[in-house]
């Protein structure tokens, strides 16, 4: 990819999405650059992921332990294992600087979760830091806000 | 059929030295009776001055079935109020907290009441002339509980009029509180940065076990705790500090022989805490300038022997836990015989280093969040006991471990880390609570 376009970030969004979803967590971790992170903020407008209080903030170590556990022999909490399923709207781009090499894009998102005979659906939106590395989109940090932060959940074992 | 309700004796037969019935998690008639016994007669936490900066400030909470309100009256005194309108019953607060001003107002026929409960003033009052209004209750205002202390900020009631007195029931435990505050250089906690919220499909008192259970975390850890290590050892690049996170993940991997070694205390009245000698906490790296404060503040001696103190759980009973060390609080908050919601709370040391700060915020999202791998762990062991209970092949739960015949109940003592004697402890509580409450209120009272 030598040039960007808006369409190549859509596309991006959509199949990260795909991959949560197919559970391709392998080819997902290859998404984030090395530094990236994914943020899940518990409070409204949150604007520091680490003096107020957030649901997940993690680098790619902390990823990496999450998927690994999700296949470990004594993950007992994924026996049975858990499904997920992303319905996005079209994504937003808020942020477009080819030249800087920066891009954002906000998505409203629906997301069901499911294990053995719960399911739950997840309401929110995403946004997506993306930049370009030697020519591939990768994520610097992808934030899930959920519409209701503040609401006691359940287990919330995979990726939004 | 009512078995519990009118029948002290049968609850009482609950609990035996080593084993308890499995009615007191499953029994919806039991969770009835904690609600309106255990948690009138015992002192329940409900707050922290913190969250009431100003006057008119306050928050919600429950306690049993009682809706209750927590509010700073403008002479700067902390009032605990039932949270109903002592007109036709209207809750008078619904959000979890806010600031009210000089005075509440009903929203549904604007009665008035002071910050401190009194009734302020009725709309169109000459309806009530010679109506012998000032007989009724409801010109009392907006009742006060009939117990409320504020130890070092940390706010306590007691719904029931008799019983023990706050001296009486914490004793000694209350120095892992103080030495949570201690920790602060300048003396003083806040509460910042939301709580988690975290709703568990189980009975609450499991996870108030669960909190002095040593025996769980090297087993039911391993994927989450085990895998951190492990990745960890794998991916660290030569010479690279151990990051905060792993910090924090790998002492659950400890051996049997750690937790035996760092010892249980219990206390009177089904208190008690892990970490006596040492703690999964004692090994945290040390934060820049943090030791420098403390010894400002303190003197060199007393510092060190504040952060010495590492404690690990520390069970307020009936229903929270204190981690002085990492600076944060459970709350076990009854739902349903088989639905708990847990709030974890984060304090700031006021005074310290942001850092110290910023691990308690990362230590609540990787432990205790919904999204906490190590709360999945634990969340999985209480629903398929919650589940397995309703197997008609045995009634007995166990808490037998390290039990020694003629264990003595309400007394203070150091034992073994693994020990099941907190869980016992509790459970002698819990009978001796409900029990007195139930003996001097009568059902249907
Ligand atoms: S119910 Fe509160 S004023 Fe009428
Ligand atoms: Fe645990």
């Amino acid at each position: 990819m030598s040039s960007i376009a808006p369409q190549d970030l859509i596309d991006f969004v959509y199949r990260e999405a795909r991959l949560l979803d197919e559970l391709d967590y392998e080819a997902w971790l290859n998404l984030f650059t090395e530094d990236g992170r994914y943020w899940m903020p518990a409070e409204w407008r949150q604007t520091d992921p680490l003096l107020q209080s957030s649901l997940m903030y993690e680098d790619r170590l902390l990823l990496r332990v999450r998927v690994e556990r999700l296949s470990g022999a004594r993950t007992f909490s994924q026996k049975p294992k858990s499904r997920a399923q992303h319905l996005l709207q079209a994504p937003q781009i808020d942020l477009f600087e080819p030249d800087a090499g920066a891009f954002r894009t906000w998505t409203s998102f629906h997301y069901v979760e499911t294990r053995n005979d719960v399911q739950t659906l997840y309401a929110g939106w995403a946004t997506h830091d993306l930049v370009l590395l030697e020519g591939t989109l990768k994520i610097k940090l992808k934030r899930v806000d959920l519409l209701n932060f503040d609401a006691p959940h359940g287990n919330i074992q995979l990726f939004m | 059929m009512d078995r519990y309700r009118d029948n002290p004796a049968a609850l009482r037969a609950l609990v035996r030295e080593t084993e308890v019935h499995r009615d007191v998690y499953i029994d919806p008639e039991v969770f009835d009776l904690e609600m309106r016994h255990l948690f009138a007669e015992t002192w329940v936490y409900v707050g922290h001055a913190s969250q009431l900066p100003e006057p008119g400030d306050y928050l919600a909470a429950t306690v049993g079935y009682q809706p209750l309100l927590v509010v700073r009256h403008s002479d700067g005194s902390i009032h605990v109020l039932y949270n109903r309108c002592p007109h036709k019953g209207t809750r008078i607060t619904t959000e979890p907290c806010g600031n009210t001003g000089k005075f509440f107002r009903c929203p549904y026929h604007a009665w008035s009441f002071r910050t401190n409960g009194k009734l302020l003033s009725i709309p169109l009052k000459k309806g009530y002339e010679h109506t012998g209004l000032e007989e009724a209750e409801a010109v009392e205002g907006l009742r006060p509980v009939a117990n409320v202390h504020v130890y070092r900020d940390f706010v306590f009631v007691k719904l029931n009029e008799g019983g023990q007195s706050f001296e009486a029931f914490f004793g000694e435990s209350l120095s892992s509180i103080d030495n949570m505050i201690d920790r602060s250089p300048e003396g003083r906690l806040v509460i910042e940065g939301a709580p988690l919220r975290y709703l568990h499909g189980c009975n609450w008192k499991m996870l108030v076990e669960n909190q002095t259970d040593t025996c769980h975390p090297m087993v039911a850890h391993e994927s989450s705790a085990g895998t951190a290590v492990s990745v960890w050892e794998r991916e660290q690049v030569e010479g690279a500090k151990r990051p905060m996170a792993v910090e924090v993940y790998s002492p659950f991997m400890s051996s049997y022989e750690f937790f035996e070694g760092m010892g249980i205390r219990v206390w009177p009245n089904g208190h008690g805490h892990t970490g006596v000698a040492t703690s999964i906490h004692a090994d945290y790296s040390a934060v820049p300038g943090y030791m420098e404060q403390m010894t400002a503040s303190y003197g060199e001696e007393r510092a060190r022997r504040i952060l010495d103190e590492n404690r690990h759980n520390t069970v307020y009973f009936p229903n929270i836990m204190v981690k002085g060390p990492v600076q944060t609080l459970r709350v076990f908050i009854p739902l349903a015989a088989d639905k708990t919601l847990v709030e974890s709370w984060t304090f700031r040391l006021v005074g310290a280093p942001d850092m110290l700060f910023e691990r308690t915020l990362m230590y609540n999202r990787l432990i205790n969040a919904p999204t906490s791998i190590v709360g999945h762990d634990d969340l999985e062991m209480y629903e398929r006991a919650q589940e397995g209970l309703r197997a008609d092949a045995n009634p007995w739960v166990n808490l037998q471990r390290l039990y020694q015949p003629g264990e003595r109940h309400d007394v203070t003592e150091v034992i073994n880390g693994t020990s099941e004697r907190q869980m016992r402890n509790q459970f002698h509580a819990w009978v001796s609570f409900i029990g007195s409450s139930m003996e001097r209120q009568p059902a249907g009272a």
